[in-house]
């Protein structure tokens, strides 16, 4: 057995603002797969919140079951985490972001997690504005009890036994925009270029940021037929757009052809830059984005890149109107002002 | 760039950066696994077929390939790099009966007579290559045992005697003829003797003089110092003054210091004219002498011997300073103030030795240079007399012993070919073998963890003892244990990444996992370009980048073999194991061993 990672790391490898090379992001040695989207994915998250420059304390990884929800054991070590149940990886993080607003929240969830066994919670957070980024690994499968068809699978597609799908899948991009996420994005684990300013733009969206990524399952549906292949997704893989997040106070130099680019900017500034590749798509247009996912649908083609963002959103927080100060650092007097006080509330609403 | 040609061996061969960097390409991986097995009679084979004397080197050798390892760049920091040499001694140490390995004579003969003129290390080499072909080597050197500098020079507490002995005698006993005591006068009247080829290994045996005033008055307490260290090693020179000073900054100079310390000398300095960091001698050396009083000071150009009462008193220098110009070319300039005096009993010259060749008629169709240096073909060592052939020290001045030992097996090649009748510079390939390694999910047929250990000291004899003792061998050589330890540190460097482009599905797992960053998927472009796009620039040049042919997806994976710690990883996380892990052994064909297979 020799499953070790060495100790050394390249010797040039370069720091962000922080002073921190890469490898201070990294998390334990992967135990999925070879192969397995799920870790594409991880790498990506990394190289995200290194780009971002996160002080890793201040961020909090949480997940359901499922070999998507193991990945946070593989990124960011120094990060908090939390592990949950099957599914209810909204509900911690609903109260943990309620207790603690300061942190990043950063919630890994599987298509099974998230579209069967979790969809109750999913809808909710969407609804809530929970200011959290939510990543679904989404592979058509359950990869971890051995690769049963999931609610995403696509009808018609073959499962590694030959088995073929009956039944509509669930597209959890234009449900979550129907719902009303304020920033919602589809990337596929095989696209890094893509995928890692994707997760950069939604850390920094202030309410609920959903990606769904496709992540090739090798070992149970990388099989022919099944639409969530490798091969499959690079055949039909369409993207909005290029993207490129910009963090605020950086230069933008790049210069685009006419009527193609499109800037986001951000509430605190930030740009989300865009080299349109589809004509009749507006990214700040809930209705166009919606049009632009079924359009692409009824193509079979998979839709990825940014496909809807709303640059003014408000989170739950902004919507109940807590305090600023994060309730966990108040005290006992503070958060049980006491009886008089709440007799007082009590008789203005009489 | 074009994909890689891994099919052309040299690849593969640059990544395992100690065997290349070898001048005899000795597989040093593959010996360094098997010190770690315990199996240092079969290192010790390794060793003798490539450089032939492995206890010497083992203790003496230059080491190129330390400066080389892959170890030595990992961390950019502290890291060092494996004791390469020191292990060889482990296996030498070790090693169990390694004659019946060896080739067994007598040699059932050929016909073919063969003269060789000093018996150095080079000579040796071509001795022991050509014996077991059933050549007839008659072997001349002007001392009265073989070895040549190896005896001569290198002073036993560096080198004993018994494990030269050992090494000289496994090659004279494959039945080589020797002359010993006998110095070549005339190679017309040897050429005369109908050898069928000559070969000349007489190294480069003049030190420089120092003619600078005082020189031929203070004579007899002034001496060259590699005739001094033969006359030591010979036992005609006993004893040296009690303030002793060495001009000289190589390890010339150093083995003369640490020697006088061993004669009675008890004030003994070493004093060069460069700045300390440029001194020709290797590192250790220096520190072996400073560890043993011996000051180095530098910047001191001499400039008279001083006389008191018709003898030797001391020697004047200058103080000077280097200052470079804007080439990096360095002068040394005079930084004015009174020379400085230091006193001496007897001064060892150690600036430099020369060739001579005042024995070769310069009518035998041999051409020499403006230098007087023989023209010699740097592949095939043949001279423009198609029947004398040059190596070691000899051919291209000064070296060390692995370097004359590499000329030896080629040059052994070339008079081979020459006495067959064939072409010399058809030259025979390398024998290589590329076998996978994979035994199951998580499982290698090597050692693939790398482990943290820093570099062991080899452990040193009392200073007490060696300094009263010439012949006492100050390094002990590492333990078995500390020598298993050390063989951990390598990183089997010669076990490929083996990338097949078909089986690639581009789904950057061995990208994702490589600790070191080597592994990138990217569009190709020009090398120069390339190196920039990958996800570290891949700086260092020297190093190659392997790339594939075009993926599906219209990119290239690019693998910057720089710090690659070849730790499998890559092949673990690859899910079509379009990443093999396979033990690349590459040996440079030697005369016994490869021309007689294409006979
Ligand atoms: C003080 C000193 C220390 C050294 N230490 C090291 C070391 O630690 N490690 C290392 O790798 N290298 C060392 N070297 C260098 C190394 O010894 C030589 O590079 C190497 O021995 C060269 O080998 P060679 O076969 O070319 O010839 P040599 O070893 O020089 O042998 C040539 C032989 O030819 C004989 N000869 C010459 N002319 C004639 C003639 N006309 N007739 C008969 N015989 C003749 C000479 O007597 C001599 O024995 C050292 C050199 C010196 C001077
Ligand atoms: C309450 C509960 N029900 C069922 C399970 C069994 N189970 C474990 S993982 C999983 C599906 C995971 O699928 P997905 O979220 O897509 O993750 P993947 O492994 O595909 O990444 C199921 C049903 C469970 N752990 N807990
Ligand atoms: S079973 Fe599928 S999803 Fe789970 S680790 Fe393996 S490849 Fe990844
Ligand atoms: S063996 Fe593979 S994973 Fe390990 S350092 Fe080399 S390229 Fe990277
Ligand atoms: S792990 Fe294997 S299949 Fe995946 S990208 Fe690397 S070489 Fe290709
Ligand atoms: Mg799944």
């Amino acid at each position: 057995m020799t499953y070790i990672r060495p100790k050394f790391r390249h010797p040039e490898l370069p720091k962000n603002e922080l002073g921190y090379s890469v490898d201070y992001y990294e998390g334990a040695l992967s135990t999925l797969c070879a192969g397995c989207g799920h870790d594409s994915i991880s790498a990506g998250i990394i190289q995200a919140a290194y780009e971002m420059n996160i002080e890793p304390h201040k961020l909090a990884k949480l997940s359901g079951i499922g070999c998507s929800s193991k990945t946070p054991a593989y990124f960011l070590s120094n990060s908090h985490g939390f592990n949950s149940v099957h599914g209810r990886m909204p509900s911690v993080a609903t109260g943990a972001n309620l207790a603690n607003r300061d942190l990043i929240y950063f919630g890994v969830s599987g298509d099974g997690d998230t579209a069967s066994i979790g969809m109750g919670q999913f809808v909710h957070a969407i609804r809530r504005g929970l200011n959290m980024t939510y990543i679904v690994m989404n592979n058509g499968c359950y990869g971890l009890t051995k690769g049963q068809d999931s609610a995403t699978a696509d009808q018609g597609s073959k499962n590694k036994t030959g088995h073929v799908n009956l039944f509509e899948s669930i597209d959890l991009a234009s449900l979550a925009i129907e719902l009303g996420a304020t920033f919602v994005a589809q990337s596929f684990s095989g696209d890094k270029s893509q995928m890692v300013p994707l997760i950069k733009a939604a850390m920094n969206h202030p309410g609920f940021a959903f990606i769904n990524v496709i992540s090739p399952c090798v070992t149970f549906n990388n099989n022919m037929g099944s639409t969530k292949s490798y091969d499959y997704v690079r055949q039909h893989v369409e993207a909005t757009a290029t993207v490129d997040f910009v963090p605020k106070m950086k230069e933008i130099s790049v210069e685009y052809g006419k009527g193609t680019h499109k800037q986001v900017v951000m509430h605190d500034g930030s740009v989300i830059q865009l080299h349109k590749l589809s004509e009749d798509w507006d990214p700040l247009n809930r209705q166009s984005a919606m049009n632009a996912v079924l359009n692409a649908k009824a193509k079979n083609e998979i839709l990825t890149g940014l496909l809807y963002v709303n640059p003014d959103a408000h989170d739950l927080h902004h919507m109940i109107q807590t305090s600023d100060r994060p309730l966990n650092i108040m005290t006992k007097e503070e958060l049980c002002p006491g009886s008089e006080i709440l007799k007082e509330i009590n008789e203005g609403l009489r | 760039m074009e994909p890689t040609d891994i099919s052309n061996p040299e690849y593969f061969h640059k990544v395992v950066d100690c065997q290349h960097a070898c001048p005899a390409h000795t597989p040093v991986p593959e010996y360094i696994r098997l010190i770690a097995e315990e199996k240092y009679t079969e290192a010790y084979m390794i060793n003798w077929d490539s450089n032939v004397f492995p206890g010497v080197l083992g203790r003496t050798c230059d080491r190129p390939c330390e400066p080389a390892c892959r170890r030595g760049r990992i961390d950019g920091k502290d890291e060092e790099p494996v004791a390469i040499c020191r292990l060889k001694r482990v296996a030498a140490d070790n090693k169990g009966d390694v004659k019946k390995l060896m080739p067994q004579g007598p040699f059932k003969a050929n016909g073919k007579k063969i003269a060789l003129i000093g018996a150095g290390p080079a000579s040796l080499t071509v001795a022991r290559d050509l014996a077991p072909l059933g050549y007839e080597i008659h072997l001349y050197d002007e001392q009265k045992l073989g070895g040549g500098f190896m005896r001569s020079q290198i002073p036993s507490f560096r080198l004993p005697e018994t494990v030269l002995n050992e090494e000289v005698n496994y090659i004279l006993d494959l039945g080589i003829h020797t002359h010993f005591n006998q110095y070549v006068k005339s190679l017309k009247e040897t050429l005369g003797k109908n050898y069928d080829a000559v070969f000349v290994g007489s190294g480069a045996p003049k030190g420089r003089d120092l003619n600078i005033p005082g020189r031929q008055e203070a004579a007899a307490n002034i001496h060259i110092g590699i005739n001094w260290l033969a006359n030591v090693a010979f036992e005609h020179t006993a004893k040296i003054g009690k303030k002793v000073i060495v001009l000289g900054g190589g390890n010339t100079a150093m083995d003369c210091c640490r020697t006088s310390r061993r004669l009675g000398g008890e004030e003994v300095k070493v004093i060069v004219r460069s700045p300390f960091a440029e001194m020709k001698a290797s590192p250790w050396e220096k520190e072996d002498a400073m560890h043993e009083d011996i000051p180095i000071i530098d910047n001191h150009v001499p400039k008279s011997f001083v006389l008191e009462n018709g003898r030797l008193k001391g020697m004047t220098f200058e103080k000077v300073e280097a200052v470079y110009d804007k080439d990096g070319k360095r002068k040394l300039v005079p930084i004015g103030g009174e020379d400085v005096f230091f006193e001496a009993d007897d001064v060892l010259i150690a600036v430099g030795q020369e060739n001579s060749f005042p024995w070769i008629e310069r009518d035998l169709g041999i051409e020499f240079d403006q230098w007087d240096m023989p023209k010699v073909d740097e592949v095939t060592f043949v001279s423009s007399n198609p029947k004398v052939f040059f190596g070691g020290d000899a051919a291209w001045g000064p070296k060390n012993v692995i370097t004359a030992v590499a000329h030896g097996h080629q040059a052994a090649i070339s008079i081979d070919l020459m006495c067959r009748g064939e072409s010399l510079n058809v030259r025979p390939s390398p024998f290589v073998n590329l076998v996978s390694q994979k035994m199951g999910i998580h499982e290698w047929a090597y050692d693939s963890a790398v482990v943290n250990d820093k570099r062991y000291v080899v452990p040193q004899a009392e200073k007490k003892l060696t300094l009263s003792d010439r012949k006492k061998e100050v390094e002990l050589g590492f333990s078995g244990i500390t020598g298993f330890k050390e063989a951990e540190r390598c990183l089997n460097c010669d076990i490929q990444t083996v990338f097949t482009t078909d089986k690639c599905i581009e789904c950057d797992a061995c990208m994702d996992v490589c600790p070191t960053a080597c592994i990138s998927f990217t569009e190709n472009a020009d090398e120069s370009d390339l190196r920039n796009m990958l996800k570290v620039p891949a700086t260092n040049k020297t190093q190659d980048l392997y790339v594939s042919s075009v993926l599906p997806t219209k990119r290239v994976m690019v693998k910057d073999e720089n710090v690659c710690l070849h730790c499998g990883l890559c092949a673990e996380r690859c899910p079509t194991s379009a990443w093999d892990m396979q033990k690349f052994f590459y040996n440079v064909t030697k005369a016994h061993t490869g021309c007689s297979s294409h006979k």
